[in-house]
């Protein structure tokens, strides 16, 4: 039940009217207040005209999933009325724009209904049409303010930043905050009992989406050449490194660009340029979602078996085929493992909110150039487009970038000759070499069957130790891939195992199944191939649930394929429905299966 | 295919370029490529091409798709870095590698079947972005790896070995390039070296896409009687219209041109080329001509030969894109990323 700083708000916009501004001021003025905030949109595959919801989840508790409830619904959207009045809890209320009578919202005598005539007051003290439907947006700011009893100074900060350009504007939004925040004062007893009250939680934390969090990981890792083809819900992760170097790298001298962003023709050409650009000396990456990583399957394999760095975000969405495009899932998990026909694999990384998605980004890189293999970060639609709170990026001064085994001219020089493939250290990472170096550097680069010192075959036994060479190279992965994060705070036999943006929902799981006695253990992947750590911690077990947002179990079959984790202990909790997993489905999950008997 | 190394020996006589190497030091894996392949004359003069250019092999990039055509890269310039990628995906691994490094020359080598059908796409966008690159297709109208089917550039009425003539409208490299705003676009024949290897220099020395398509017929599938794409047909219809020389920005321009018929054009890294007009009325500068040349000498059933266009005006990839001179690949890390200070700063407004 919602409480002080335990609310959840849901505003029911219609998409192309302006409302993400609003939802932002609002969002922003509760996390000024000092109390952790979730953010996260509800949206259309659409640019103008169908329905729209923003969720605000004020938690005290600093939980990162959504909730499952709803305690305060704006219902802006006519189209929406009816689902948005059954979605309020008992108890909660419902705000509406009362300048049209709306008979139909009076029917639920379980909630109070919030009637403000928005539309009427905004039309008489703001003119044109574009602007009194801003306005509106912002006198429901206000509203809510008065409701949850929010800090009027911090709304009009926000602003003078937000217009510090636009004097002008800055008035005339404190006058529509005014508008709503002084009707709803008079005609209602603000705040409800559930408001928002000042605490101190938010300090050294901000809210950022996954996709802006990564493209600038991209360029603090010194990432150069970027292609893509637009693709929802990635595009925000280029637009982002775009915004970053337009401020950070352009030569103050010259005007001239330290970076090339390529708008490709499609997702085949994206792959092929960032291999290319890879081949060629530059960190290279390109963003996109599944239907993307379908159509750079062949390419992935030519860059596994030609052993080329390449950096790809999958920003999942729901599939298959189009699928739900704004709608999320961790449902590429296999395609991105096994990519290409023939026998592949690919390293993958699982951040979990955006913090991961900055810290991963120099890792992804650094890892794709020290193993010489494409490598993926497995982002979502939750973790790429919703405002998450993290503790605010730091930066280590004393990085250096990890370029792995590339021989200079100087050592070039010194050698008889050059052999691209040949394991020299044992850990089946060979030496490459860079264009434009030294003559002696120069190979033939092929996807065609080749021998270990880099010329073409057709000979089984020299095909054969090249594959095999890789499969050593693969477990050399599983050691500098990222670690698991484990915990095993209570001592007990069964277990929760999951990866990326399922973390936040199992980890509030875990303290409400705790409520109820069932204590469990918990294993959150960060990386394929698994690390032993992986491994050891089903070993230890005797039921773990593994939690994942896809429908045929994919993290369980990878856990059985990479590392023959016993099937058996391995019982699936699944979420696939497109919307964020949060905490209710987990414990639904877990309490069902324990029914069944799957319990430890 | 390309294991084989031929012998490292060369003639003291052999002359040497201004790096002071021979045409031996240019030379690739002998080639597995049917006796007689037009390719291999496109080998030749891609050799003779970069040897008198004075490009240093190391600074070359030669790339690839699949296909017999691909396969070329193999057979020029051991000391060059070579790149067989995927089939029809040659331009975006060169769009790729020339991003990261614009100092470099890069040759792309494709086929009819590589660039006209599975590659389409990647061709056009290339020449969209005016990637400087010189961009040969080895044209013969059929795909020999498969054995013998017909390619998109293959002409109506042609005959194959077996089965029915081509009724489909063949798809022309060069008036594709051309409605597409190629920068160079030329024509030759692999049975041609004369009239190839300066068309090759002015393609590789042109700042921005460069297509040189040649007539390379398959000894194999495509060079018997009825056919439009084999030795004797091309030899009898191949028409110059615009030769060119290439002039090294050292040298003068030598004055042995008929008044009215030698046309200088400046590339812009400073070299010249003179066309050799052996059509009076055509102006190679100008692209309605090149439009109405093709058209009408295509619908006249003659090959179209020589330099066809060239602009010299348009910007090339990183200057659109207004990109640092340096190489990105060779950027020192420490000027791409501000630092904690600043990372810290920047986040105000996620606050």
């Amino acid at each position: 039940m919602a409480s002080v700083n335990d609310v959840v708000i849901k505003i029911a916009t219609v998409n192309g009217t302006g409302s993400a501004s609003a939802n932002g001021l609002l969002r922003k003025s509760i996390f000024r207040m000092g109390v952790p905030v979730v953010g996260k949109n509800y949206f259309p595959s659409n640019i103008q005209g169908l329905p729209t919801w923003y969720e605000i989840r004020v938690t005290g508790d600093g939980y990162s999933c959504r909730s499952d409830r709803v305690d305060i619904m704006v219902a802006m959207n006519a189209q929406t009325y009816a689902r948005d009045l059954a979605e309020v809890k008992p108890g909660g209320c419902l705000v509406y724009d009362s300048t049209w009578p709306r008979s139909s919202l009076l029917n639920r005598d379980d909630i109070t209904i919030i009637g403000i005539p928005l539309s009427k007051m905004c039309n008489e003290h703001f003119d044109g049409a574009r602007a009194r439907i801003l306005m509106k947006n912002i006198a429901y700011v206000g509203a809510i303010a008065a409701l949850l009893d929010l800090d009027l100074d911090i709304i009009k900060n926000l602003l003078e930043e937000t217009f510090a350009t636009k004097q002008h504007l800055i008035a005339s939004n404190m006058e529509a905050i005014h508008l709503g925040f002084d009707y709803a004062k008079k005609s209602f007893p603000c705040p409800l009992s559930a408001h928002v009250r000042k605490m101190d939680a938010t300090t050294g934390h901000i809210v950022i989406d996954g996709n802006t969090a990564a493209g600038l990981g991209c360029m603090y890792a010194g990432a150069t050449v970027g292609a893509w083809y637009p693709i929802t819900p990635s595009t925000g992760l280029m637009d982002a490194f775009r915004m970053f170097c337009g401020r950070y790298r352009v030569d103050p001298e010259s005007g001239k660009r330290t970076y090339a962003i390529i708008q490709a023709e499609d997702e085949l050409a994206a792959i092929g340029m960032v291999l290319g650009a890879s081949w060629n000396g530059a960190r290279s990456f390109t963003p996109t979602s599944g239907p993307g990583i379908s159509l750079m399957s062949e390419f992935i394999g030519l860059g596994y078996y030609a052993e080329i760095p390449a950096v790809i975000f999958n920003v999942q969405r729901t599939g298959p085929s189009t699928g739900m495009p704004t709608r999320t899932q961790q449902c590429d998990l296999l395609s991105c493992a096994y990519a290409s026909h023939g026998d592949t694999k690919h390293v993958l990384l699982f951040p979990a909110d955006p913090a991961e998605c900055f810290y991963m980004s120099p890792q992804a890189f650094d890892l794709a150039e020290r193993l010489q293999t494409p490598v993926m970060v497995l982002s979502d639609l939750d973790i790429g487009m919703n405002d998450w709170m993290i503790p605010e990026l730091e930066w280590d001064d004393s990085y250096v970038p990890d370029r792995g085994k590339v021989y200079s001219a100087e050592e070039l020089e010194e050698m008889e000759n050059f052999y691209r493939y040949l394991d020299v250290d044992g850990d089946g990472i060979p030496y490459r070499t860079l264009p434009g170096v030294h003559p002696k550097g120069a190979y033939f680069t092929r996807g065609s069957g080749h021998t270990k010192l880099g010329a073409y075959t057709e000979n089984s036994a020299d095909y054969q130790e090249v594959i095999d060479r890789l499969l050593v190279k693969w477990e050399t992965a599983r050691t500098m891939v990222p670690e698991a994060e484990i915990s095993y705070s209570r001592f007990n036999k069964a277990a929760i195992l999951t990866l990326g943006s399922s973390d936040g929902a199992c980890k509030e799981a875990l303290d409400r199944l705790e409520g109820r006695d069932i204590n469990l253990n918990y294993c959150r992947v960060r990386a394929f191939p698994f690390t032993d750590a992986v491994g050891e911690f089903i070993d230890q077990h005797e039921v773990v649930y593994v939690v994942e947002q896809n429908r045929d179990a994919q993290l369980r079959t990878l856990l059985i394929t990479d590392i023959e984790a016993d099937q058996r202990k391995l019982v699936s909790v699944l979420h696939y429905d497109g919307m964020p997993i949060n905490a209710g489905c987990v414990v639904d999950g877990v309490l069902e299966e324990i029914a069944k008997g799957r319990a430890a | 295919m390309t294991y084989i190394a031929k012998p490292r020996v060369s003639h003291p006589s052999l002359p040497r370029n201004e790096l002071g190497l021979t045409t031996r030091d240019y030379e690739g894996s002998v080639s597995t490529l049917c006796a007689g392949c037009g390719h291999d004359s496109v080998t030749a003069a891609l050799i003779q091409a970069v040897f008198e250019l004075d490009i240093e092999p190391h600074m070359l990039a030669k790339i690839s798709g699949i296909g017999c055509s691909s396969k070329t890269p193999a057979y020029f310039v051991n000391q060059a870095h070579g790149f067989n990628s995927v089939h029809g995906r040659m331009p975006s691994v060169t769009t790729g590698a020339n991003a990261a490094n614009r100092d470099m020359t890069y040759i792309g080598v494709s086929g009819d079947g590589d660039s006209l059908s599975i590659g389409a796409g990647q061709f056009v966008h290339a020449i969209r972005r005016n990637l400087n690159m010189c961009y040969l297709i080895e044209n013969n109208g059929v795909y020999g790896l498969t054995k013998g089917q017909f390619s998109a550039s293959a002409d109506i009425g042609t005959k194959p070995k077996k089965g029915l003539p081509n009724q489909q409208e063949p798809i022309d490299p060069a008036s594709s390039a051309l409605a597409l705003g190629a920068t160079y676009i030329a024509r030759s024949f692999s049975g041609d070296k004369e009239q190839l290897v300066p068309l090759i220099k002015g393609a590789i020395m042109h700042s921005g896409f460069s297509l040189v398509d040649v007539i390379s017929p398959c000894v194999t599938f495509n060079d018997h009687e009825g056919s439009t794409k084999s030795y004797a047909h091309t030899r009898e219809f191949y028409k110059h219209v615009a030769n060119i020389d290439y002039v090294h920005p050292s040298k003068e321009i030598q004055a042995s041109y008929a008044e009215g018929e030698a046309m200088p054009i400046h590339l812009h890294g400073g070299d010249t080329i003179v066309l050799r007009k052996i059509d009076r009325e055509y102006d190679p500068t100008s692209r309605a001509d090149a439009f109405k040349l093709l058209r009408e000498r295509f619908h006249a059933g003659e090959i179209t030969t020589g330099l066809l266009y060239v602009n010299e005006n348009r910007a090339e990839m990183h200057e659109l894109m207004q990109n640092i001179e340096t190489p990105l690949s060779q950027l020192p890390y420490e000027g791409l990323q501000p630092g904690s200070g600043e990372l810290r700063k920047l986040q105000s407004r996620y606050r």
